[in-house]
C-alpha cells in the first residue's frame, strides 16, 4: 500500500469541502440541531420527572454518540458517493490505485468529516446542555472505537451496495442508521424488545455500548467483557465489509460494470 | 525493439456474447497503433481489459513485460489513458484535478510536472478553473495533460481529437507523435478519423466482430486490399469482413 494514493483520495476530498459550502455545512449543522432538539427535551423530562435521575447523560449522551457513527458512515459513503456522482470510476481504477488504498483514502477522509461533527457535539452539548463526557469516565473511548469501527463497516457495505447494483441504490443507504437503532437500543434497555430483536441486537456492536452507557449512568460498572466483545465483533465487520467491497469490485471488473457505470446495470 | 505492450489470444465474452475474441498483436517503443473498426468492433473493450478494468476471460496482457493480471498497479504505473467517455471531475479545478492523479502516478516532482502540462497544453489560463465548466475540446486537452503525467511508457487513447477544432486536433497530433518519437512511449490509439489515422499510425490494426481482420502500414494497406483509401478500406471492413478475412 502507498501513502501518497491513499492521501490522493483524501485530497480529493479534502479539495471538495474546501470549495463548497453545501458540503461543509452538513458536517455540523444537522448534529448541532439534534443537540439543540434532544438537549431540550432532555431539560423538559429532567422537569416533569421525580427528581434524582438526569436525562442528560442517558439521552442526551445517546444520540450524541448514535449521530456520531451516523457521522462516520456517512462519511465513508459520502466519499465514495462522489466519485459515482462525477463518474470518476474510470479514471481513477484504470490507475495503479489499489482498492485497498482507496477504501484507506474514504475511512481517512470519515474520520476528518465525522471529528467536526463530533467536536460540534461536545461543544454544544456540555456549553448548553451541560452534559460532561467526563462522567462516563475513560470507556468513552471504547464507546468511541466501537461506533467508529461500525460505522466504517457499513460505510463500506454501502459504498459496496451502490457499487454492485448502480447509482440510484444510494437511497437504500441514508436510511440503514434508522433501520439499525431499534436494535441497537440507544434510547431503551434491550430487554424491552421481543426475543426476536433481543437475538439481533447482540450481532450488532453498538448495543453493547449503549447498555453499558446506561449501566454507567445508573451508577454502576461498565463491563470490560461486554466491551472487548463489541470491539471485536466491530472488526469483524470491518473485515467484513473489506471482503464485501473487495468482492464486488472483482465482480465489477469481471462483468464491466466499472467500466460503463453510469448505465447501471446490475448484470 | 522491446515491445512496451504483448496481448496473447485475448478474449472477452459475455454470456454467448464474444467481444474480443482471440486476438494477438504487439506495440514496441516509439511506435504508435491504431486500432480500427466500426462501432461494436471490440476496441473499447479492448482497451479496458489493458486498462485492468475488465477481466479478459482468457489470454494475457503484458505492459512492459509485467503480467497486469498479477501485478495491476505495477503494471499500471507505466500506463495512462485518455478517452472521450472518461472526463475528469468536473467538480475539481484543472491544477486539483493534476494533483490528484500526479500522486495517484507517483509522479516526482509534481509541481513543476503539472506546470509545465499546462504550458503545453494551452491549460495555463485555466489553472484554477473548475473542469467541468471547460469547452469539451478544453477538457479533452486536460485529459491528455493527465495521461502524460507520469511520461506514460504505454499510452491508450480512445479517440483522443474527437470533440477537437481541427487546428487543436493538429496540435495533439504533433505532441503525442513527439512523445512518442523523442520518448520511449508506445500508443495505442482508435480513431474513426482516416486522415488522423495516416498521418499518425505507423501501424494500424482492423478489427472486426471482436477480430483482428488487416494489420499493415495504414499507407499501404488500402492499395494492397485493392482500396484507394484508408476510408474505403475502412468501409469495406465495416460492411464486407468476411470478404476481406477470405482475401
Amino acid at each position: 500500500m502507498k501513502l501518497n494514493r491513499t492521501f490522493a483520495v483524501v485530497l480529493r476530498h479534502f479539495y471538495l469541502m474546501r470549495g463548497s459550502p453545501a458540503r461543509v455545512l452538513p458536517l455540523f449543522a444537522w448534529v448541532g440541531i439534534d443537540m439543540v432538539l434532544w438537549g431540550f427535551i432532555t431539560k423538559y423530562l429532567n422537569a416533569i420527572t421525580s427528581a434524582g435521575f438526569d436525562f442528560i447523560p442517558v439521552l442526551l449522551g445517546a444520540v450524541l454518540l448514535w449521530d456520531f457513527f451516523i457521522r462516520v458512515m456517512h462519511g465513508v459513503t459520502m466519499a465514495f458517493l462522489e466519485d459515482v456522482w462525477s463518474r470518476n470510476f474510470l479514471n481513477f481504477f484504470a490507475t495503479p490505485l489499489e482498492i485497498s488504498e482507496y477504501v484507506t483514502g474514504l475511512v481517512l477522509s470519515s474520520i476528518a468529516t465525522s471529528s467536526i461533527g463530533l467536536i460540534v457535539m461536545l461543544v454544544l452539548a456540555s456549553a448548553v446542555f451541560g452534559l460532561s463526557f467526563l462522567s462516563y469516565g475513560a470507556v468513552v473511548l471504547p464507546f468511541l472505537l466501537v461506533l467508529f469501527l461500525f460505522g466504517v463497516s457499513l460505510g463500506i457495505i454501502g459504498a459496496g451496495i451502490v457499487l454492485r447494483f448502480g447509482p440510484a441504490t444510494e437511497w437504500f443507504i441514508w436510511p440503514i442508521p434508522a433501520l439499525v437503532s431499534p436494535f441497537a437500543g440507544v434510547f431503551y434497555p434491550i430487554t424491552t424488545l421481543p426475543k426476536w430483536m433481543q437475538v439481533v441486537s447482540r450481532l450488532l456492536p453498538p448495543s453493547y455500548v449503549f447498555e453499558n452507557l446506561r449501566a454507567i449512568v445508573s451508577g454502576g460498572a461498565a463491563s470490560a467483557t461486554a466491551l472487548i466483545w463489541a470491539v471485536a465483533f466491530a472488526v469483524v465487520y470491518v473485515f467484513l465489509g473489506c471482503w464485501i467491497f473487495a468482492r464486488v469490485y472483482r465482480h465489477t471488473v469481471r462483468t464491466g460494470l466499472i467500466a460503463r457505470y453510469s448505465a447501471e446495470t446490475v448484470s | 525493439m522491446r515491445n512496451v505492450l504483448s496481448v496473447a489470444n485475448l478474449s472477452k465474452k459475455y454470456g454467448d456474447t464474444i467481444a474480443v475474441d482471440g486476438i494477438s498483436f504487439e506495440i514496441g517503443r516509439r511506435e504508435i497503433v491504431g486500432l480500427l473498426g466500426p462501432n461494436g468492433a471490440g476496441k473499447t473493450t479492448t482497451i479496458n481489459m489493458i486498462l485492468g478494468v475488465l477481466e479478459p476471460t482468457s489470454g494475457s496482457i503484458r505492459i512492459e513485460d509485467i503480467d497486469i493480471a498479477k501485478q495491476r498497479s505495477r503494471a499500471l504505473s507505466v500506463t495512462n489513458f485518455a478517452a472521450v467517455y472518461a472526463p475528469l471531475p468536473g467538480n475539481l479545478t484543472v491544477y486539483q484535478n493534476l494533483r490528484v492523479f500526479g500522486l495517484i502516478y507517483g509522479v516526482k516532482q509534481l509541481p513543476e510536472r503539472i506546470e509545465s502540462l499546462l504550458q503545453q497544453f494551452d491549460l495555463k489560463q485555466f489553472r484554477d478553473t473548475k473542469a467541468g465548466v471547460l469547452s469539451s475540446g478544453e477538457q479533452t486537452r486536460l485529459c491528455l495533460a493527465k495521461a502524460m503525467l507520469n511520461d506514460p511508457h504505454l499510452l491508450l487513447l480512445d479517440e483522443p481529437t474527437a470533440s477537437l477544432d481541427p487546428a487543436t486536433a493538429r496540435d495533439i497530433r504533433t505532441k503525442i507523435r513527439s512523445c512518442a518519437t523523442h520518448g520511449f512511449c508506445g500508443v495505442l490509439w482508435t480513431s474513426h478519423n482516416m486522415y488522423e489515422v495516416e498521418e499518425v499510425c505507423d501501424r494500424v490494426l482492423f478489427l472486426s466482430r471482436g477480430r483482428i481482420l488487416l494489420e499493415g502500414d495504414p499507407k499501404r494497406l488500402p492499395h494492397e486490399h485493392g482500396k484507394s483509401t484508408l476510408e474505403e478500406l475502412f468501409i469495406a471492413v465495416a460492411r464486407e469482413p468476411l470478404a476481406l478475412e477470405r482475401a
